[in-house]
């Protein structure tokens, strides 16, 4: 299929400063509600989440790294996200032309089978109606609609941007988009330039020039900077790390103490 | 029939068992979940023309370009400008909150008197003429006493025309009390004008360098201006440049540093010239800045060689004596390297000897004045407004010293100095501070010693806050004039932190005002008018739209256009325009002023023996501290070993923990000279023992119930230490103690 891309993203985190401001951009684009105590990070909604990482040294060998989590938006090795082969109400489908994982509000039925299924803790529930207090309704952005009590929310890689964009082109007469036109708020946000987004079918993408992923291969890289997390359970994230540190790769996967093969992609 | 008690009873219990073993009360109870579910709660945002509108943003004074996308007459989201040359589309964790400033619960609506007791919360609806004319009130009462002198004025903004009015205001009025929020900026400021006898903001090439080595500056914990230093950095992990951290504690900075070397706090400046005594001995030094543009070498130089041998430094600093004979190696024979100070996010400013001796050490290696090192940022000249011609009244206040003796024979070379105001009016029975007047600024929650400062606040009968938010001050004023936010005014802003250009930038209403607010130039034009015709006359301006386009003049196109103005024939300047003594020599030891500024390490509040570990403050991104509080987002991204519900953590070594079996999570009671705290432990590797590091940006008690309440201020917690040669605050910390509850 000649119009099939795939999305992802290439964060390095030896950029990310973990300031949180993808966050941030997440939570103003997306209409993310908030309530007075968001410490309990379990009902926390955050579709974008940066994990703080320690290599568990003694002072002063000790090290820290930031690690951004959206969505991986997997498309697995039978050809399913995790979450989509579970979720009895169709609520969310992974799409063959973007590669994009779908939640659509409406249909779930807060049965939050899906976050049981996934992996990464990607996946939030609604366990209150959101209040935006004051006047803080006024900046509700009318392209993403504000979910109910009772659905499960994610990372959608803001696909209403993608909509926009494409209505813009189809206005133009094009069928393509290009790179710069869809960008996630995250990637457009990110004050360090760690972020980098875009189609990782197409060669003339930075994303896919970064990792070279390999198509036939769950979209394997060999980058010796690169690893996505959890790869070892064949979900294929499209979410590509890069780190210069050791510690921290090993950190993506669950390894044995014994095992002193890194991965850079490739399972063991 | 008969209903006695038996039967009532019978029937009650009867009843209520029926009624829970049949399925009603469960099927009642899942359906109004279901019905409920139904009802419009959620709101569906109205749909409207989406447009763009750019301006800056003004919440740091980092001052990045901002594009607002609104829907209609609805700002819906703050992003990064493209093109702008601080940010070029990057944006930082609050200028992407700022809407939740904009339409949120804190801000404040209209004109409000106090009603009841200071801080109680009862407030009365005022017009804006009411308001005005109270303040004119109380102020022609203390003209007429003769007493105009003891009007005070903190302005938080820095540099610019908001600012140039309220000192105008205070020279027609006959005060010399105004006063500006410290920071970093003044100890650069001050340094430049010690060893290059500059007025002139310090700017660092930093898009060129190629080594930078920062006693603790938080390149990307907020220091300077924090989308600027993100990039930089993001640059140098690609370009091969090398940062080198050195600050006791494992920060993201040092984190993402190419080395982070621990050091004993306080110890920076024993550093910098241990450094500088490596870079003598071995002939490391740039030959041709130091015979051709620099004087006092051979003076200052046998001082760093007979004090400061690299054995004696390790001792002090705790760092190997191999680390510092590498360390100065590989900075001397970098081709561009740059020494930073300023701690954390430089929100305090700190020793001038330490800062003296930074840079020294750039000015050893020839960084100075050259691509990648400290420039000296002439100060923007564009307000040229006639001289004010102070009546009789303004002259004879204006005769009265500062209350803080900034310019003094003290501290000749300060201008400010905010600290020792609040002190030198603690120390007095009445206070020589008979009215204050605040704008953009919250100086009850941003300064240590929170405590001094609020008995002040306390002491001073007359207190009026320009506030556009009910922060600490305003809550505790008398008056709140709340001034429109950055989104909804014009304001010019120039200059940027810690930029080596001149750039000028226009902060414009991207929306019309929410609330009823009005301009602080309008407040202080307005209130000029009515006090009279000496100080009217210095105010000869409609409005300040009117006063900020007559004083912008030729750039006022450029501003209203592109946003932004930039000097397109700017170069790097002559040595004689940054070298401005008589020598045209960089000093390296300044002798036209009879400050004896040898350093000497600044002693820390409180005695070892019974405060056996230091507290340390630390900044990071996701906690404001300043003038602006966290909004709800940014407060979100808290992590919760930081904050959990109501409690703030204090990081600490493990081996510290032990030492006081204190384990993770667990609460403790953190004791200092200045007061004390309930906190929660969290253990982390990155900390040097017997130091305890605590979050600043907690600890509100005003703001919106998403920030009031949470955690702790450090600034209970911490004093100020007034710097033997700027009087600035010197404190980087406080000795404390620790035990467990």
């Amino acid at each position: 299929m000649r119009d099939e891309k795939k999305y992802g993203m290439v964060i390095d985190l030896d950029k990310c400063t973990g300031c949180g401001a993808c966050m941030v951009a997440c939570m103003a684009e997306n209409n993310v509600p908030f309530k007075e105590d968001e410490s309990n990070k379990l009902d926390s909604i955050t579709w974008m989440r940066v994990y703080k990482l320690t290599n568990e040294k003694p002072f002063p060998e000790a090290d820290i790294c930031y690690i951004p989590r959206p969505c991986m938006h997997c498309e697995a090795d039978h050809g399913h996200s995790p979450c989509v082969s579970v979720c009895p109400a169709t609520a969310t489908d992974y799409s063959l032309r973007t590669g994009i994982v779908s939640q659509i509000y409406s249909r779930c039925i807060g049965c939050r089978y899906c976050m049981v299924a996934c992996p990464y803790h990607a996946r939030y529930f609604n366990w209150w109606d959101p209040v935006w207090p004051s006047d803080m309704e006024k900046y509700l952005s009318p392209n993403v609609s504000p979910r109910m009590r009772g659905v499960v929310e994610k990372c959608s890689f803001c696909f209403h941007r993608y909509q926009l964009a494409m209505d813009k082109a189809f206005l133009e007469k094009r069928r393509e988009l290009k790179e710069n036109e869809y960008q996630t708020a995250c990637t457009q946000a990110c004050p360090a330039d760690a972020i980098t987004f875009g189609d990782l079918n197409n060669p003339e993408h930075a994303v896919q020039q970064l990792v070279r992923p390999d198509r036939k291969n769950g979209g394997r890289t060999k980058h010796p900077r690169a690893f996505r997390l959890l790869e070892r359970l064949g979900t294929n994230p499209k979410i590509y790390y890069l780190s210069s540190r050791e510690w921290v790769r090993r950190a993506g996967d669950n390894y044995l103490k014994k095992e002193n093969k890194t991965l850079s992609g490739r399972s063991t | 029939m008969n209903i006695n008690r038996r039967s009532f009873l019978s029937f009650v219990i009867g009843s209520a068992a029926g009624t829970t073993l049949s399925p009603l009360p469960w099927k009642m109870q899942d359906d109004s979940a279901i019905w409920s579910q139904n009802w419009p709660w959620v709101p569906v945002p109205k749909d409207g023309a989406a447009n763009y509108t750019h301006s800056i943003c003004t919440l740091c004074p980092g001052h990045c370009g901002i594009t607002i996308r609104k829907i209609d007459d609805r700002a819906v989201k703050i992003e990064g400008m493209k093109g702008h040359p601080v940010n070029d589309g990057g944006i930082c964790i609050l200028g992407l909150s700022g809407l939740q400033l904009l339409y949120g619960p804190s801000r404040v609506k209209t004109p409000l008197r106090r009603e009841g007791k200071r801080g109680e919360g009862k407030w009365k609806k005022i017009s804006w003429d009411t308001a005005i004319s109270e303040v004119a009130y109380r102020l022609v009462e203390l003209r007429s006493k003769g007493q105009s002198h003891t009007l005070g004025f903190i302005s938080g903004s820095e540099q610019g025309t908001i600012t140039a009015l309220s000192e105008r205001f205070m020279t027609a009025y006959g005060s010399r009390n105004f006063l500006q929020t410290p920071s970093m900026d003044d100890s650069y400021a001050m340094v430049l004008n010690l060893m290059q006898g500059v007025d002139a903001q310090a700017g660092f090439d930093f898009e060129n360098t190629d080594f930078v080595l920062s006693f603790g500056s938080g390149i990307i914990e907020g220091w300077g201006s924090p989308v600027r230093m993100f990039r930089a950095n993001s640059r140098w992990r690609t370009n091969g440049g090398k940062v080198v951290q050195i600050e006791p504690r494992l920060s993201n900075t040092a984190a993402k540093s190419d080395k982070w070397i621990p050091i004993n706090p306080g110890t920076e400046a024993d550093l910098a010239f241990g450094l500088a005594h490596v870079i003598i001995k071995q002939s490391l030094y740039d030959r041709d800045f130091i015979d051709n543009h620099s004087s006092g070498f051979d003076h200052w130089k046998k001082r760093v060689l007979d004090e400061y041998h690299p054995g004696k430094v390790a001792k002090t600093t705790g760092i190997d004596n191999s680390t510092i004979i590498s360390l100065a190696r590989d900075f001397a024979r970098r081709s561009r390297p740059l020494a930073i100070c300023g701690k954390g996010q430089g929100k305090t400013p700190g020793s001038s000897g330490e800062f003296m001796a930074v840079h020294a050490l750039n000015a050893l290696v020839g960084s100075i004045n050259r691509k990648g090192g400290v420039w000296a940022v002439p100060r923007p000249g564009y307000i040229d407004w006639p001289e004010v011609k102070m009546d009789k009244t303004a002259t004879k206040g204006f005769q009265q010293r500062r209350v803080d003796g900034a310019g003094d024979k003290k501290y000749p070379q300060s201008g400010s100095l905010l600290n020792r105001f609040f002190k030198m009016i603690h120390a007095k029975e009445i206070s020589p501070i008979q009215a204050l007047l605040v704008s953009d600024a919250n100086p009850r929650y941003t300064l240590p010693d929170s405590k001094i400062i609020k008995e002040v606040f306390d002491k001073i009968p007359f207190v009026a806050s320009f506030s556009s938010f009910m922060d600490e001050t305003a809550v505790n004023s008398d008056l709140i004039l709340p001034n429109h936010i950055y989104l909804e005014r014009y304001e010019d802003v120039p200059g940027v932190t810690g930029l080596q250009k001149p750039i000028v930038s226009l902060s414009r209403p991207v929306i019309k005002p929410q609330f009823n607010t009005k301009h602080v130039g309008d407040v202080i034009i307005g209130l000029a008018k009515q006090l009279g015709k000496g100080t009217a006359d210095a105010f000869a301006w409609e409005n300040y739209e009117n006063c900020l386009e007559k004083t912008m003049g030729k750039m006022w196109k450029t501003l209203i256009e592109a946003g932004f103005w930039t000097d397109p024939n700017f170069k790097k300047p002559k040595w004689d325009e940054i070298l401005d003594f008589s020598s045209e020599k960089f000093a390296f030891l300044n002798n036209n002023t009879s400050i004896d500024y040898q350093y000497r390490p600044v002693k820390l509040e409180g005695e070892p023996t019974s405060f056996p570990l230091t507290l340390i403050p630390y900044d990071s991104m996701r906690l404001a501290n300043g003038f602006i509080g966290d909004p709800p987002f940014v407060i979100k991204t808290v992590e919760d070993t930081v904050l959990k519900k109501k409690d703030s953590f204090v990081e600490i070594n493990p081996k510290t923990a032990r030492a006081y079996s204190l384990s993770e999570g667990s609460y403790a009671v953190l004791t200092t000279l200045k007061g004390s705290a309930r906190v929660r432990i969290h253990l982390f590797d990155g900390i040097m023992p017997g130091i305890v590091a605590i979050p600043s940006g907690l600890g509100h008690t005003a703001y919106d119930k998403f920030l009031s309440g949470k955690g702790v201020n450090v600034n209970e917690l911490i004093g100020s230490v007034e710097d033997p040669v700027s009087g600035l605050n010197a404190a980087w910390g406080i000795r404390a103690k620790l035990y467990k509850t």
